[in-house]
């Protein structure tokens, strides 16, 4: 199994709190790696460290490596604008762009030079369909994208993250805003997914993890008690939080 | 203790009443008042057409109402304004646009805090002050460098107008682009968008309904301003499109002929409704077409 990103020794403070403590974690490529954790854990403040998207948020501090293929995405070296290129991001509410679908989709490849339309139609029609979006929308694809349902909305803007072709994703709760349906629909492209990205994703549904995921860490007050296999978190936790935590004893 | 309480609800009650009849009133002022404006500018228009023809009226191209032979070509007059726009929308529009994205997308918080309320006091200034400013700096300025520039200019005017609708654009606009969410800018961060692509290809396109309404409502503003081009912009009613030259622009004309000793009833005093009449037409038409811009493109994001 090939080791996408490595974190070693991760700490992460808003002003003089630390919300992380001394994370070391592997995250291996190709797979559906889920946190999972009460609110405030530090779950989504993870997966943030891992596209700089934190550093939007005024007074906050990181210390210690994040290495995607090697590189440390901390070093004055990288862009956080390149590394945001390679690793996309879906948030918790749908957040398409007051525009076309196909402005939605093509908006990554514009900005970056892409101006053949052939091109840019067949990465509309393909991420459309990878997102099984395809056969729902095709008729409209130049109406805006704040007609589409919830669910539709954010597999759209999971096609619009697909069409930069990034190597990992991050999903922040993505199916927290959604009916029951939409999940099922987001959580069967997760799966499709996984065979050409690596895949993080945070979820408040424990069954969530439990369905899709193939490692999972458990998270609380900002360390990592437990990462491992999915299927051992759930069957075999070796930390009696753990266990409390996923039985339903708290959180 | 029961008693009590009923009675003062039914006062209340009483109360809530004369309060809504007051605001009704206040309601009625305000729009007979616009009645009223409205009526009185037709009645002397009407007088005023039917002794010159509309036609004439919107054809020629000589404004001499107060000379022998008399010509009643509005064009000139509306050049003069049409050139005061152009220049002062040329200074207004990017520099407020500008300083709408700086402030909504790159200040920090303290330097916001500190800039908006003094772009602010722009807008505060008198519109005498703004005359005298043209007259005094702009004009010269502008003459150092064209030295066949009249003193008084459309270019100078049109500077001074412009530079006093910069707080209305920034300030509208800066509104608009504020109400965008936050989900929006962030959704664009994460696809690897840098900041200046985050506030040109996202912000200010799902903000454009009111940057496009703050437009126009500068533009109406600089149609509508006085006494900066009855200051710089002279009093000459010509059809040109040279800036360099003295002109005369609606509302200046308004001015002078209202301070001048025409006789009430006259044709020349009739002239100022009609002149009136069509610039209340033009701001109207304007206040629709920002309606319609704001309707139009409003996002529920």
């Amino acid at each position: 199994m090939e080791t996408k990103i490595k974190v070693e020794n991760l700490n992460f403070y808003y002003g003089n709190n630390r919300a992380l403590s001394n994370i070391n974690m592997d995250i291996y490529k190709n797979k559906i790696t889920a946190f999972i954790g009460p609110s405030g854990c530090g779950k989504s403040t993870f997966l943030r460290t891992i596209n700089r998207m934190n550093e939007f948020i005024e007074n906050t501090r990181v210390e210690g490596k994040i290495l995607i293929d090697g590189e440390d995405i901390y070093s004055k070296k990288v862009d956080p604008v390149e590394l945001r290129r390679r690793v996309g991001m879906v948030f918790q509410r749908p957040n398409p762009f007051p525009k076309t679908i196909y402005e939605n989709i093509v908006y990554g490849l514009k900005k970056n030079g892409v101006k053949n339309k052939e091109i840019l139609n067949e990465v509309v029609d393909t991420t459309l369909k990878s997102v099984a979006l395809y056969e729902e929308v095709k008729d409209k694809i130049h109406k805006s994208a704040l007609e589409l349902s919830g669910g539709q909305q954010q597999r759209l803007c999971i096609a619009r993250t697909i069409a930069m072709q990034p190597d990992v994703i991050l999903f922040d709760e993505p199916t927290s805003a959604l009916d029951p349906i939409s999940t099922m629909k987001i959580e069967e492209l997760l799966l499709e997914l996984k065979n050409d990205y690596t895949i993080i994703i945070v979820t408040h549904s424990m069954q969530q993890a439990a369905r899709i995921s193939d490692y999972t860490a458990f998270f609380l007050n900002g360390e990592v008690i437990e990462f491992d296999e999915t299927n051992k978190i759930f069957s075999n936790p070796r930390d009696k939080r753990t266990e409390d935590y996923i039985t339903g004893r708290f959180g | 203790m029961k008693k009590i309480l009923f009675e003062s609800k039914s006062k209340m009650q009483r109360n809530e009443r004369v309060i809504n009849k007051i605001l009704i009133m206040l309601g009625v002022i305000s729009i007979l008042t616009t009645i009223g404006i409205i009526l009185s500018l037709a009645e002397e228009t009407v007088q005023f057409f039917k002794s010159v023809s509309i036609v004439e009226f919107f054809t020629s191209t000589k404004w001499t109402p107060m000379f022998e032979p008399a010509n009643y070509g509005v064009l000139p007059l509306v050049m003069g304004t049409f050139l005061i726009v152009i220049f002062s929308s040329i200074i207004s529009i990017p520099i407020g646009l500008g300083s709408a994205i700086y402030l909504s997308e790159y200040a920090p918080k303290k330097v916001r805090k500190i800039l908006k309320p003094v772009l602010e006091i722009l807008a505060g200034i008198p519109s005498i002050v703004y005359g005298y400013f043209a007259l005094t700096s702009i004009t010269p300025l502008i003459r150092s460098i064209f030295p066949n520039a009249s003193v008084f200019n459309a270019l100078s005017a049109g500077i001074a107008v412009g530079i006093m609708t910069i707080p209305m654009v920034s300030s509208l606009s800066e509104d608009a682009m504020m109400a965008v969410p936050d989900s929006l800018r962030l959704g664009a961060y994460a696809l690897g968008s840098t900041k200046f692509e985050v506030a040109t290809k996202i912000v200010v396109p799902a903000a454009f309904s009111g940057i496009a309404a703050s437009f126009i409502l500068s533009i109406s503003r600089a149609i509508g301003e006085t006494m900066i081009v009855a200051m710089a912009a002279g009093s000459t009613p010509k059809l040109t499109l040279n800036p360099l030259e003295s002109i005369q622009t609606m509302t200046g004309y308004i001015v002078q002929i209202s301070l001048g000793d025409v006789p009430a009833g006259s044709i020349g005093y009739k002239t100022i409704f009609a002149v009136g009449t069509l610039l209340f037409f033009i701001t109207f038409i304007l206040n629709i077409l920002s309606r319609n811009i704001v309707r139009k493109y409003r996002r529920a994001y």
